[in-house]
């Protein structure tokens, strides 16, 4: 076969003989990414601008509406007890997350291996799913004798189930043929497991982690915000509770803020983890130039 | 000794279907055949059934000459689907290593059994490029390196160049003849065209549909190497005259 050897060295040569059209940078990022960046931007600098005059002209006091400006002091002046109740929150959140993969996914692993144990308990997952978590927090709190350890109850239960509902449809979704392949060269299950079902899920499993990143963190706000623990070691949702008993508006508002904001970070960081680990090979990570 | 007889085989489908009604075939070590009819007509079913993926309902596949205990699932077998089926999270090279992985040899022999095939089908080069970065036809070669790597007795292919545009397919074809030629294995070859059939094979099996049944056992005695000389000759145009008189009794009024 040393024909079509020749041609496509030849055409691959002559393809990376081509110039490839580099894209122009500005700040070292391409052109064709600022619009993405400043187009939110400039929305926001906008709707915040407004806002302030807003409150301004119309002498809203600050225990009704504070404007962005006041917010963004109260959260320099308050930095130091709302950071400390930021990293609470982010640790439940991040624990119940990880629970969360490590149970979803070997639920979703045991599931793929035996079907019956799918159709036993999927109902229970699904009854879990869909029974509001404001419900049964009190319950948590009572039975687990630890607050920590029943606010990561609650989040875990708000973020496990995309994780596993995906992971379950990745591991199906293999190509039949593939299949079975692995079955002609007598692949063990652990085989057909590691080498194709885990891999053919990964997508499935990361737009699941998606989903899953910003429930763990309203699963462990909503959980405080039942608990309504005291203390210097309570998380965001008290200090909120506790502002608005105490009229500090704009402290509310901080802490909104850095809610919000911990989400929005959260999702990016998954969205390019998701984007790193499919960016080789898969549809939804492919730039499309035509 | 034939390397596969099949006697009597036949497969109905869970629906009721009787996909193959009591088909007697031999292949011999080495041959180049085609089965070759109509959609529907069994030929695909007949030939996952060779590679041992879904059982007869009725009848025998038999391996004369296979040493069972030599060669173990999969060892002596390459099959070809009409897509490449490569995994799109591997690379050319992993995708070819698959089936020395799956038995577990040495990572470093596999990679080089696995590099020494893609050369020999044409994709140096190309062994840490991604399936989406490839071609139609250079996926196909991929995914027939894949089959190949293991230096299988027998090659089952079923359609394998039925989804790319004919320059492509005639080079492929032109490949896989010298492949054959050179690795020694058996070909069965699955197909709905004429001129494929006969422009590949030593023995052309036609099927006809519903329910799926062989009607005819074609040679086609001309030499090899064929060439594009072979391909515009007057011995191939009536070789193709025979094989579709046959196809047309095969699909019927």
């Amino acid at each position: 076969m040393s024909a079509p050897e020749d041609t496509l060295a030849r055409e691959a040569a002559a393809a990376e003989a081509l110039p490839v059209p580099a894209e122009p940078r500005f700040l070292g990022l391409p052109v064709s990414i600022w619009p993405r960046i400043l187009a939110p931007l400039v929305i926001g600098v906008l709707v915040l601008a407004l806002w302030e005059l807003a409150v301004r002209w119309n002498d809203v006091p600050p225990y009704v509406l504070p404007g962005p400006l006041l917010v963004g002091r109260t959260l320099v002046e308050d930095w130091a007890t709302l950071s400390a109740s930021l990293w609470v929150t982010l640790r439940i959140t991040f624990l119940a997350l990880a629970a969360a993969i490590l149970i979803g996914v070997a639920l979703a692993v045991l599931f793929s291996q035996s079907k019956w144990l799918e159709m036993a308990l999927l109902p229970y997952a699904i009854v879990l799913q869909v029974t509001p978590i404001v419900a049964i927090a009190p319950l948590i709190i009572i039975w687990a004798d630890d607050i920590d350890l029943s606010l990561l109850i609650c989040a875990w239960i708000v973020a496990f189930f995309p994780i596993l509902s995906n992971t379950i449809l990745g591991l199906s979704a293999a190509d039949h043929n593939l299949v079975n392949l692995f079955e002609l060269y007598g692949a063990s299950r652990w085989q057909t497991l590691r080498y194709l079902k885990l891999p053919a899920a990964l997508p499935y499993f990361l737009a699941g982690l998606k989903v899953s990143g910003g429930l763990a963190l309203i699963g462990a706000v909503v959980a405080e915000f039942v608990a309504g623990t005291g203390g210097n070691a309570s998380g965001l949702a008290y200090r909120i509770l506790e502002a608005g008993y105490q009229l500090k508006i704009p402290r509310v508002f901080a802490a909104l803020a850095m809610i919000s904001l911990s989400g929005v970070a959260i999702f990016l960081a998954t969205s390019l983890i998701s984007h790193l680990l499919l960016r080789r090979w898969h549809e939804t990570a492919l730039r499309r130039e035509n | 000794m034939p390397l596969v007889a099949l006697r009597g085989v036949s497969k109905r489908f869970g629906n009721g279907t009787l996909a193959v009604r009591d088909v007697d075939l031999d292949l011999a070590a080495g041959e180049f055949v085609s089965l070759l009819g109509p959609s529907g007509c069994g030929k695909s079913t007949l030939l996952r059934m060779i590679a041992g993926l879904g059982a007869p309902s009725a009848g025998t596949i038999a391996w004369p000459g296979r040493d069972e205990k030599a060669t173990g699932p999969g060892r002596d077998l390459g099959f070809v689907f009409q897509d490449p089926t490569l995994m799109p999270w591997a690379n050319a090279l992993a995708n070819v290593m698959l089936p020395l992985t799956l038995q577990r040899l040495p990572r470093a022999e596999a990679e080089q059994r696995a590099a020494a095939m893609l050369a020999l089908v044409g994709l140096k080069g190309f062994e840490t490029s991604y399936p989406r970065e490839l071609s139609g036809g250079m996926k196909m070669r991929v995914s027939i390196a894949r089959a190949l790597v293991m230096r299988p007795r027998i090659l089952l292919m079923d359609e394998p160049f039925a989804a790319l545009d004919e320059i492509t397919r005639h080079r492929l074809n032109d490949d896989l003849l010298a492949l054959w030629a050179q690795e020694r294995f058996t070909a069965v070859f699955v197909t709905h065209s004429v001129f494929e059939s006969v422009y590949l094979s030593q023995r052309i099996v036609v099927m006809a549909a519903r329910p799926g049944r062989i009607i005819a056992d074609l040679p086609v005695d001309a030499a090899y190497p064929r060439d594009d000389l072979f391909r515009t000759s007057g011995e191939y145009a009536h070789l193709c005259r025979i094989a579709s008189g046959k196809l047309k009794e095969a699909i019927g009024p």
